[in-house]
């Protein structure tokens, strides 16, 4: 299926490459203003005159979520191989090493456990900047070792996604099975009785929006982030008359009952404390 | 059992060889040496079959995969299964026709079948958007597979779609939602469960049915991430690279076999299972019932056990030691 792939908007070319910082201005996406970069910084990169949420990395959002250094990683020595020997117009082994240096992350997550208001929780966030934030064998490990452990350790679990690309291609049928696992990760902790917040952020699509980010028992999103199954672009490919406005945006999935409360970011964390609050004492 | 309007290029050389022995046939009276001639080509047409099918490469897979007179859900239906009972109601949207479920019988088992179905004519295809099913059909079918627990029935899924329906309906109703929670449904449903993909394994649309204790593919059947045309319009930035983004995902039952993320591959008839219907449908039939039996020798928790496990160690990557 054309769905479970990387169908974010095409990248604008005069646009830096996201997660190298440069300049001192940046243009918004969402209101086209130009903005001081630094007051964009100090306000969780969201845009000080329109508040639209720009793209944040991963560790950002760590920091941004947990306690001031509380997050303690977890299986930091995974990293990802070629199983396919899988080549486009370039080798994917190559364009691991390329994307690895050029975000300074492994793969398209981070995992682990750290405080939420001094209450401790298993963390994940995926990285959209990391070949679209795709979820291949080691996303889909480290996801599925985190919620065990959650479920061993009684932990509640916070999964902040980021993915464009959903399941990720060059890894073939593998990125698809991880679906497969982390959902059956996530019935096992489910019965367990642990509590899953799922956190969408822009975009959310395919194969990621299709497996655990849509089976939180408390669903946030931020605001007019892109969230969906299938891409506009294969969409439009397919009915081809013109998508209604705001069509799969957070806003869009909070009209159809599939999220819980758009939250901006800077009430991300104190919202997630107060869901905790009432469901994760156990 | 060749379509006459519907022809695949690499299978050229055979239908000059049925052409050739049709033409004899029709000869009246026929001599001796007519006879010679029909068995010699006869013989030709069988090695032509066996040489073209033995080196069929990703793509032309994926040609056959899609053909139209493969066996469809509604064929196996007729030919494996002794009663079908369809129950149409997800109880909450409609009835897709893409997606069809009920009670079967099958030697001695009484089973939850689960499909696709594509459409056999033009009207058929449109009702069921040629095998793409929408959020109603996913619902429809966790439905019934959880009424098929409740009552310890084997569940048997045939997978045929090129993907889950992309529209704007299916979206407003929760596509991502309802297979993620289909695959997590299926994860823990304590009766046996075999998953064969008899056309088309069109990535999540596929998988939102295909978590079982077997999951086999069919010779010539496919089972991808993505389409092959989908990939070669990200990464190749054209459709026209299909082929090459087929042999790069190695989406064949050959190759998901030897990746070890598939459990058997079920043989098909000599050239494809658009040749021989009653052939492929007792191939099937002989698979599924000999799973089944190896199957209901387990308790739930075993099958949940090993259903978990084998997932659970899909996708390779690299350890290093913890310093």
């Amino acid at each position: 299926m054309s769905e479970a792939l990387p169908d974010a908007p095409p990248p604008k070319p005069q646009r830096e490459k996201r997660g190298v910082p440069s300049g001192l201005w940046l243009r918004c996406d969402g209101c086209g203003a130009t903005v001081f970069r630094k007051s964009c910084d100090e306000n969780l990169n969201c845009c000080p005159e329109c508040d639209h949420h720009m793209y944040m990395s991963a560790r950002d959002r760590v920091a941004s979520v947990l306690d001031a250094g509380t997050f303690e990683e977890w299986d930091t020595n995974i990293t990802a191989v070629d199983p396919l020997e899988f080549s486009d117009k370039k080798k994917y082994s190559e364009r691991l090493v390329a994307e690895q240096k050029r975000t300074g992350l492994k793969d398209a997550i981070l995992t682990g456990s750290g405080m939420i208001r001094a209450r401790r929780v298993a963390f994940a966030v995926t990285d959209s900047a990391f070949i679209m934030g795709s979820m291949g064998s080691v996303v889909g490990e480290r996801l599925t070792r985190l919620i065990e452990r959650a479920t061993t350790d009684r932990l509640p679990l916070i999964i902040v996604s980021g993915s464009g690309g959903g399941a990720r291609m060059h890894e073939g049928i593998f990125s698809l099975m991880q679906m497969a696992k982390v959902s059956a990760a996530l019935a096992r902790y489910d019965a367990a009785g642990g509590l899953f917040i799922s956190v969408l952020t822009n975009p959310t699509m395919g194969g990621v929006a299709a497996s655990f980010a849509s089976l939180g028992d408390v669903i946030f999103a931020e605001p007019k982030a892109l969230i969906g199954f299938a891409g506009p672009r294969t969409i439009k490919a397919t009915i081809r008359i013109e998508l209604p406005e705001g069509f799969q945006t957070s806003e869009f999935l909070l009209e159809h009952g599939y999220v819980d409360r758009i939250v901006r970011r800077r009430e991300m964390k104190s919202e997630i404390a107060r869901v905790i609050d009432y469901c994760g004492k156990r | 059992m060749a379509s006459a309007t519907f022809q695949l290029p690499f299978e050229q050389p055979i239908y000059e060889l049925e052409d050739q022995i049709r033409d004899l046939e029709g000869v009246e009276p026929k001599t001796a040496e007519t006879h010679e001639q029909i068995r010699a080509l006869r013989k030709q047409l069988t090695e032509s079959l066996r040489s073209i099918y033995k080196d069929l490469d990703e793509w032309e897979t994926v040609r056959v995969a899609r053909h139209p007179d493969r066996p469809m859900f509604t064929d196996y239906v007729d030919l494996v299964f002794d009663e079908f009972v369809e129950l149409h109601g997800d109880k909450f949207f409609g009835d897709d026709r893409a997606l069809r479920t009920g009670f079967a019988k099958l030697d001695e088992f009484k089973v939850m079948l689960v499909g696709h179905h594509k459409g056999k004519t033009l009207k058929e295809r449109n009702e069921c958007y040629f095998g793409c099913a929408h959020p109603e059909g996913y619902r429809k079918a966790m439905e019934k597979m959880r009424l098929a627990a409740k009552y310890g029935l084997p569940i048997i899924t045939l997978i045929d779609t090129p993907g889950a329906y992309p529209g704007i309906g299916a979206e407003e109703r929760g596509q991502a939602q309802v297979i993620a929670e289909s695959m997590l449904e299926m994860s823990r449903l304590g009766t046996p469960i075999i998953c064969v993909v008899i056309g088309e394994g069109g990535s999540g649309g596929a998988l939102g049915i295909g978590v079982g204790d077997r999951v086999a593919v069919l010779e010539n059947a496919y089972y991808s991430v993505i389409s092959p045309e989908g990939c070669a319009g990200i990464l190749w930035k054209s459709h026209d690279y299909a082929p090459q983004a087929a042999k790069a995902l190695k989406i064949t039952a050959r190759h998901l076999e030897r990746l070890g993320v598939i459990d058997d591959v079920v043989e098909e008839p000599l050239g494809g299972a658009h040749r021989d219907h009653h052939q492929m449908a007792t191939r099937l039939k002989m698979y599924l019932v000999k799973t089944l039996r190896e199957l209901s020798q387990l308790s739930p928790d075993e099958l949940l056990a090993g259903r978990y496990e084998k997932f659970r160690k899909i996708g390779p990557f690299l350890e290093a030691a913890q310093p």
